[in-house]
Parts: structure tokens; C-alpha cells; sequence
């Protein structure tokens, strides 16, 4: 890739679940201290993707190398201190409170006679202050708003203190202004704190707002990857999306802003 | 929750309540057993039975207390015991508070293994064996049926409920092909009694919870936590969820059948005993030990009462701990019901 380092990337892989082939000999590499944003329509295997850089599905064929080393090879505990993942959905358990839930972020750092350091204790309050979650501290988790229950689980995954953060599709289920907010911590996470994020985006003007590397793909391959000022154009979009558009500047941000096309156009463009 | 912190950066982390709940529960078992010891055709007072287990009682009180009571009161606190563990085991796997070895079929197992020995005359201790290891199969063919690139708890609970209700066809089917003599007592063993309780009975139980009590207390109770917040969330913070789940499950099938081999199927004691305890602790999490502390003084608050309850005869434990248990099923759905959780 055109970017320096990548602790984490994937080569030749072939993802399956059971009989069901999703991607065959997907090679991606995640730029170190970037915000990498995987984008792509349904079922195009960006999930799938994120849950093999995690070691949550292992690959039939094909590895993924973090720091060098097949991640399959390395102990569980050692991997989760360097690579977070925040999964879709997580189940937070009955009359848990916010303190406790992000506590188990350290989970990794702890051992049987290393049950509560004070280092622990500094990182789960550090992780709660940076997500805005801190006077939530004592409050149960099951009573917030889903905006708030998001940047609890995030803190969490902030006290896991791993330079590389992967997320599954963070703003899903939240309205408009709990996305931009959820999107605004990350950007400050990656900018603050110089982690790595690589997060699974449904949204296509968001991926292209917050993103400094963007991985759109397709049918379980990759179509581009780069900057988002560099290859999100109308032509990638038709070609990743199937959507005809304009890309304009976003007058906000000056990135690229995909306005889907008119009705009339749409259908003028698919006669064409 | 409070932090014990020692030379070295050791640390252990508990929680004040948890710890006062399972003493609690602890010395209310103490206590019942030393009621329990204390009634029956031959009564004793609270300060006999104790002095006598000193060892100062006369020698017909000591035969009587360590002889023949004793051994009950402690099959009593074991059963409690590994039941509690295995349902809280259970419940926590399957992210079900309805998860236990009576509902997912192991107890039912067990109970086939036991009564295909009651039904061809085997002794006590054959009975003892059969229920083990009917409970092993059963929880072996379960597991392998729920597989599917890993066992997730619906399809456990799915595949355990068939079972259950297949195991207990087969049941009723043994109980008729039984001779009458030997129905009746398979009759009795399946309503789950602690009569006549020996240390033969008491002493494989015993050694079982010793080995399998801190391998999963202390071995794996704080990454049964993670499980609770789901498969992936577990393994990105470092834990293997699918071996954990083969051993803790082996451990609860296990630590079920035993307790079926001691006792015979005691109902509801592994369902309720952890719900109780963690509302007790009103902690979240297995709560394991406090379960454990629950399920022992439940078990041995039943037996006495059980005994208490009509003069001149006894009941068998497994009736009470089935109508309390029942009981106690529909008051939580209520409940549940009302703070809109189901």
C-alpha cells in the first residue's frame, strides 16, 4: 500500500462460514495510526472481513498477520492487548453498571492474583472521561439511552488500551446526531490518542467525512483503497454501489459528498 | 466492590455483599442441619448434637449422629451444592436464567442410566454408576448435536429440551417394564430423597467437588463473566469461548449427574438456587459461589423441613423442593414480567 507500517493486515484469504464462500483471496492491509473505514453494499463480506482481522472467524485458507506473526499462532490474551474489537452486538448483563461493564475492558491486563491494579483503576476512569461517560459511572447500563449504552461499550474497549481498535458498524441503530457524536469521539480517539481504527461503515458520506483510508469493497473483494479525496468518484460508486450519483464537496469538511442521482436521472442513465 | 492488595502487585477483588450472602447462607445451613440432626425418632437439643460431634456424646449418640445423620447432612449440603453450580454453570453458558440440568435433559439422562439399573435389579451403588453415566452420555449426545461450528446457547437449550422430553419418554416406558417392587423405588429415587443417606453415598460427590469446585471457581469463573457479554465480545478480550464452554459444561454435566447418583433427580434446586443468590448479591455475573452457598442451604432447609412437615412421615425431599421451586418459577416470571424483561 502506498502508507508506511501495517501491524495488521490479511493476505489471501478465503472466508467461509460453513458451505458458503463469502470471500476468496481477499489481501487488505490496515496503515498504521490511520482511521480505515471499510464501506460496501450489503453482504459484501466487510463483516466478515473485520471478524477474520479479529480472530473471531478463522480463515480456510490464508492468513492474517499482526505485528508479522499469523495472528492464529499468538496467545489469545497476547493478541487482545494489542488488537480491541468492538462487536455488533454485545449483550450487557443484567444490573451491570457502567463502571463495572468498562472494568471488564481490562480483562486481558488481569491474571488470578492480578485482579485490580491501580493502573486498572486509572485506565477505566481515563476511558470513561474520554467518551464522555464518566458521571454515568454508577448508573446501570440497561436504563441508558442506546447513544450512551454505544459510548459505554466503546470505553470498554478503550480500556482494553490496544493500539489497533477494530469496530463493527458503531452507529448502526442510532439516529442521526448519536451517529455524528459516536464518529466525533472516534475521529478524536484516532487523532488524540494515535491509535489505529478501523471501523465497518454503512454510511458512504460518513466513511468519506471521517476516514483518512478507505476500503470499499465488493462480492469479497476489494474494488479501492486510499484516501477518500482520492478514490471516491461517481464511477467507484456506480461500481461498488450500483447507485448512479454526483460526488460534490462537502461544504463543511471539503471531502467528498456522494448526492444520489434523481429518480429520472437514475433511469435515464441505466437506458444510456 | 472492594480490592485486597498485597506485596508484589498482587490484587484480589470481591464484593462485600457476595461475601456476606454466601456466609450467610452458609451458617443458616449450619444451623437447619443442627435442627436436622437433632429431630427424629431419637431427639436430641441443638447443644447435644454439638457436643456430640465434638466427640463427647455417648457412644449411641455418636453412632446415631455421625453414623447415620451426619452423612445425610452432608449429601445434603453437597447436592445443594453442585446443583447450584451446575445451574448457575448453565444459565450463564446458555444466557438463560431456564438453563439447567433438569430442564436441558442431563438430569433426565442421568435418571434412564439410573433406572436401566433399577429395572434389571442392580444394586445401589450400579444405580449410583447408571445415573452417572447416563448423565455423561446425555450431555455428550447433546453437545454433539447443538455443534454447529461451535455450540451457542439457543440450539443448546433447542436440542436440551427435545432431549429432555425424549429421556422422559423413555422413563415411563422402563417404569412400566419394572417389576412393582422395583418401580416403587425407582418411583421413590426419581422424586430425589436424602433417606437413609450414607458416607458411601456422600463420599463421591465429595471428592468430585473438591477437584471440580476450584478448577472452575478459581480457573475459570472470571472468564465465564466475559462469556455473559456475548461470544465475540469474550474473545476479543482474550478468552478461547469455545474451549471454555466444552470444560465448564463437562464440569456442570458432571457435577449434575453426581448429585442425581447421591440424591436421585432433586428438582429446582440448580434452577432457582442461582437466581436467588444473585438476587441476594444484586450482583450481576455467575455469582458462583454465592449460588453454591444458596443452593446448600436450600437443599438442607427442604430436607429438614420435608421431615418436619408431616409427623410420622417423612417426605421425600425432592416433593418440597419441587412445589417451593414451581412456586418460585411463576412468581419470577411475574416479576419479570412487570419490569418488562420478558
Amino acid at each position: 500500500m502506498e502508507h508506511g507500517g501495517s501491524r495488521l493486515s490479511g493476505s489471501e484469504l478465503t472466508l467461509r462460514y460453513e458451505q458458503r464462500t463469502i470471500a476468496e483471496g481477499l489481501t487488505v492491509a490496515i496503515p498504521d495510526q490511520s482511521f480505515t473505514v471499510v464501506v460496501g453494499p450489503n453482504a459484501c463480506g466487510k463483516s466478515t472481513l473485520l471478524r477474520a482481522l479479529s480472530r473471531t472467524l478463522r480463515p480456510a485458507a490464508g492468513s492474517v498477520l499482526l505485528d508479522g506473526r499469523d495472528i492464529t499462532g499468538i496467545p489469545a490474551k497476547q493478541v487482545a492487548r494489542t488488537l480491541g474489537l468492538l462487536p455488533q452486538s454485545s449483550v450487557a448483563p443484567e444490573g451491570i453498571t457502567v463502571c463495572e461493564l468498562v472494568a471488564r475492558g481490562r480483562y486481558p491486563h488481569q491474571g488470578l492474583l492480578r485482579q485490580w491494579s491501580p493502573e486498572d483503576e486509572r485506565v477505566v476512569e481515563e476511558s470513561m472521561a474520554a467518551t464522555g461517560v464518566a458521571e454515568l459511572a454508577d448508573r446501570m447500563v440497561d436504563e441508558l439511552s442506546g447513544g450512551q449504552r454505544q459510548r459505554v461499550w466503546i470505553a470498554m474497549a478503550l480500556a482494553q488500551e490496544t493500539p489497533l481498535l477494530l469496530l463493527d458498524e458503531p452507529t448502526t441503530y442510532l439516529d442521526i446526531a448519536h451517529q455524528i457524536e459516536i464518529l466525533d469521539l472516534c475521529a478524536r480517539l484516532h487523532e488524540e490518542q494515535g491509535r489505529t481504527l478501523v471501523a465497518v461503515l454503512h454510511d458512504l458520506n460518513h466513511a468519506a467525512r471521517y476516514a483518512t483510508h478507505l476500503i470499499a469493497m465488493r462480492d469479497g473483494r476489494v474494488v479501492a483503497a486510499g484516501a477518500p479525496k482520492d478514490i471516491v468518484t461517481a464511477e467507484l460508486v456506480q461500481e461498488v454501489f450500483r447507485l448512479p450519483c454526483r460526488v460534490i464537496e462537502d461544504p463543511e469538511t471539503g471531502t467528498p459528498l456522494v448526492v444520489p442521482a434523481a429518480r429520472q436521472r437514475a433511469v435515464a442513465t441505466a437506458r444510456a | 466492590m472492594s480490592v485486597i492488595r498485597f506485596a508484589g502487585g498482587r490484587s484480589i477483588r470481591y464484593r462485600p455483599r457476595a461475601l456476606l450472602v454466601g456466609a450467610g447462607c452458609i451458617l443458616l445451613a449450619l444451623a437447619v442441619g443442627v435442627l436436622s440432626i437433632g429431630s427424629g425418632d431419637y431427639p436430641m437439643s441443638p447443644s447435644d448434637v454439638l457436643s456430640t460431634l465434638l466427640g463427647n456424646g455417648s457412644p449411641a449418640e455418636d453412632f446415631i449422629v455421625n453414623e447415620l445423620r451426619l452423612p445425610r447432612l452432608v449429601t445434603a449440603l453437597l447436592v445443594g451444592a453442585a446443583l447450584a453450580l451446575a445451574g448457575a454453570l448453565f444459565q450463564t453458558l446458555v444466557r438463560n436464567p431456564l438453563g439447567s440440568p433438569d430442564i436441558l435433559g442431563f438430569t433426565q439422562g442421568a435418571s434412564v442410566g439410573a433406572l436401566l439399573v433399577v429395572v434389571t435389579g442392580g444394586s445401589s451403588l450400579a444405580l449410583a454408576c447408571g445415573a452417572v453415566v447416563g448423565g455423561i452420555v446425555t450431555g455428550a449426545a447433546i453437545y454433539a448435536l447443538a455443534w454447529r461450528n461451535g455450540v451457542h446457547g439457543h440450539r443448546l437449550v433447542m436440542v436440551g429440551i427435545g432431549a429432555a422430553a425424549i429421556l422422559t419418554g423413555i422413563n415411563g416406558y422402563l417404569l412400566t417394564k419394572a417389576q412393582l417392587m422395583d418401580a416403587a423405588r425407582a418411583v421413590l429415587w426419581l422424586t430425589g430423597s436424602l433417606d437413609g443417606r450414607g458416607w458411601q453415598d456422600a463420599l463421591p460427590l465429595l471428592i468430585a467437588m473438591a477437584v471440580i469446585a476450584p478448577v472452575v471457581l478459581l480457573g475459570c469463573g472470571r472468564a465465564l463473566q466475559m462469556i455473559e457479554m456475548g461470544d465475540e465480545a469474550a474473545g476479543a478480550l482474550g478468552i478461547r469461548v469455545e474451549r471454555l464452554r466444552l470444560v465448564l459444561l463437562a464440569a456442570a454435566v458432571l457435577l449434575a449427574s453426581l448429585a442425581a447418583a447421591a440424591a436421585g433427580p432433586v428438582s429446582f434446586v440448580a434452577l432457582t438456587a442461582p437466581q436467588l443468590a444473585k438476587r441476594l448479591t444484586r450482583a450481576p455475573g455467575p455469582n458462583l459461589l454465592p449460588s453454591m452457598c444458596t443452593g446448600a442451604a436450600l437443599l438442607v432447609t427442604a430436607d429438614w423441613a420435608a421431615q418436619q412437615l408431616f409427623t410420622g412421615h417423612q417426605l421425600p425431599v425432592g416433593v418440597l423442593t419441587g412445589v417451593l421451586g414451581g412456586g418460585y418459577l411463576i412468581w419470577l416470571l411475574a416479576t419479570e414480567r412487570r419490569a418488562g424483561r420478558i
